[in-house]
């Protein structure tokens, strides 16, 4: 992948900008960019998965895979097409480093779970708003209580969306199950990556705040 | 032993012998298995299970889950159909329960549509034994297999096993006689039902994908009749399409489409729906006469 060394952080904005056709809109401002990029830039070996459970607006996502060399940058225009690879949900059918298809939320963290199970170092990403689904605390409660799956992290984007909030805070409701859960400025890169590297003995909940 | 018993049994065996299995369970089996590091109890999280089990199948594992029909079919549906079916993974689900064997339990443990439903799902191969030696084969056939495959077990059985993966005919009619096609554990009744009637009686227990080229060789006349142990007309559209190229009508028995709010046991409920030899008669009488 040599081609996808040229790529920084500040290459970003002109592949969303291919993605979306938007030249104003502000790419920064998608609330998943910063977390994406210190994962793939700084966290993520080769051995680890990374699962995207919140699969709405995924442009980030995809501009972060063609800056790393999983997709070519030329797929990012047509995006949402119908002979497009890339939808406004992923598809790991059809996407190179995409781990799972997602779109219906929920679905990301039990999958993880069960990766993770394999022993394989494990991140899933979800938002505050997806949370509301139940699933979710199916797999926040067995992971951390029942079996206290350490290889697992857990990142919720919390751009507090979710309608009813999370009154105490979500990393309580997770600490509440066992998980080791700390919360951390979404858009500040050291403190995502030294929060996303550490493991200690139990499944980690990084909450990444995005102020709006 | 019952069928589910066979299957606790295989596996148990099957987590010993082959490193590449593992099964997910919510509570329901449980108590019936061996410890193993590689069978995991969710608690009552069935949505959980499916997705850990499709989690176990990106790693490469072939995973297994189980629970009474509905809990297994209809609570975690759109993981089955997402988790599984839309992430192109594999996975063995086996259900126990079938219909009505949980006829005290009442509706909330009874599924009749849940080969409808995974019907509708692409890609599901579909095993339903009619005795515990078919189920115990079917079992071994999914775990060597990497696909999706669905097994729904019964406390109902035939007298006998029968091959059933392709369209079998078990008693053979005259030239035109009209075809009964009974699935899983109604061939016994079925059996009984048509002992002195002129009919062809055939034996499928692999529903999908349905043997639609071995229907088409077999009917020679034009009635048909389909003997389902779940939600009637569940393969209407598989026979329909089997025999498109002629004129035919089919009688599609199977379990109704109503909330019988009954307990009582599963001969009750087999005879409620008219499955029961003298019930599979009276319709075959209305419909020949």
């Amino acid at each position: 992948m040599a081609t996808a060394e040229t790529y920084s952080y500040a290459d970003l904005g002109p592949l969303m900008q291919r993605l979306t056709g938007d030249e104003k809109h502000d790419w920064s401002s998608a609330s998943t960019i910063d977390i994406l990029w210190v994962l793939y830039d700084r966290v993520l070996g080769p051995d680890d998965r990374f699962l995207l459970s919140k699969g709405h607006g995924p442009a980030a996502y995809y501009a972060v895979l063609a800056a790393k060399g999983f997709i070519p940058t030329d797929a990012l225009d047509g995006f949402g097409g119908f002979a497009s690879m890339l939808g406004y949900h992923p598809d790991r059918s059809l996407v190179p480093g995409v781990e799972i298809s997602s779109g219906s939320l929920g679905h990301g963290l039990p999958l993880a779970v069960g990766v993770a199970l394999n022993g394989r170092r494990t991140f899933v990403l979800v938002g505050d708003g997806e949370l509301d689904e139940g699933s979710n605390w199916e797999a926040v409660q067995w992971a951390g209580r029942a079996i206290g799956l350490e290889n697992l992290t857990c990142i919720v984007v919390d751009n507090h969306t979710a309608t009813y909030g999370w009154p105490g805070g979500i990393e309580a409701r997770f600490a509440l199950e066992g998980w080791d859960a700390v919360r951390v400025d979404g858009r500040d890169h050291d403190a995502l990556e030294a929060e996303l590297s550490y493991q200690g003995g139990r499944p980690r909940c990084v909450v990444a705040d995005i102020r709006r | 032993m019952s069928m589910r018993d066979r299957f606790y049994r295989s596996a148990a065996a099957a987590l010993e012998d082959d490193d590449r299995v593992a099964v997910v369970l919510a509570e329901i089996g449980i108590s019936q298995m061996p410890k193993h590091p590689r069978l995991y109890n969710v608690g009552i999280r069935e949505q959980l299970m499916i997705g850990v089990a499709a989690g176990l199948a990106l790693e490469g594992y072939r995973a297994v889950a189980h629970s009474y029909t509905p809990f297994l079919v209809e609570r975690p549906y759109e993981q089955i159909k997402l988790d599984l079916g839309h992430n192109d993974l594999g996975g063995v689900l086996v259900s126990t329960g079938a219909s009505y064997d949980a006829s005290t339990s009442g509706r909330t443990h009874q599924a009749p549509a849940d080969v409808a439903l995974l019907s509708a799902l692409p890609g599901w191969t579909i095993d339903v034994p009619g005795h515990p030696d078919e189920l115990e084969r079917a079992f071994a056939q999914a775990l060597a297999g990497d696909d999706r495959v669905y097994i729904r077990m019964s406390e109902e059985s035939n007298s006998a096993r029968a091959e059933g993966e392709r369209l079998n005919v078990i008693r053979t009619g005259s030239e035109g006689a009209p075809f009964v096609l009974a699935v899983g554990p109604t061939l016994s009744p079925t059996l009984e039902a048509t002992t002195d009637l002129d009919v062809t009686v055939s034996y499928l227990s692999r529903v999908r994908p349905f043997d639609a080229e071995g229907l088409a060789k077999a009917v020679t006349g034009t009635d048909i009749v389909l003997v389902e142990p779940y939600l009637a007309g569940t393969s209407s559209a598989e026979v329909a399409r089997a025999l498109a190229d002629r004129p035919h009508r089919l009688l599609a028995l199977g379990v109704q489409n109503v909330e019988l709010r009954r307990y009582g046991i599963g001969q009750d409920h087999r005879a409620a729906h008219g499955l029961d030899a003298a019930g599979i008669r009276r319709s075959l009488e209305a419909f020949l006469q």
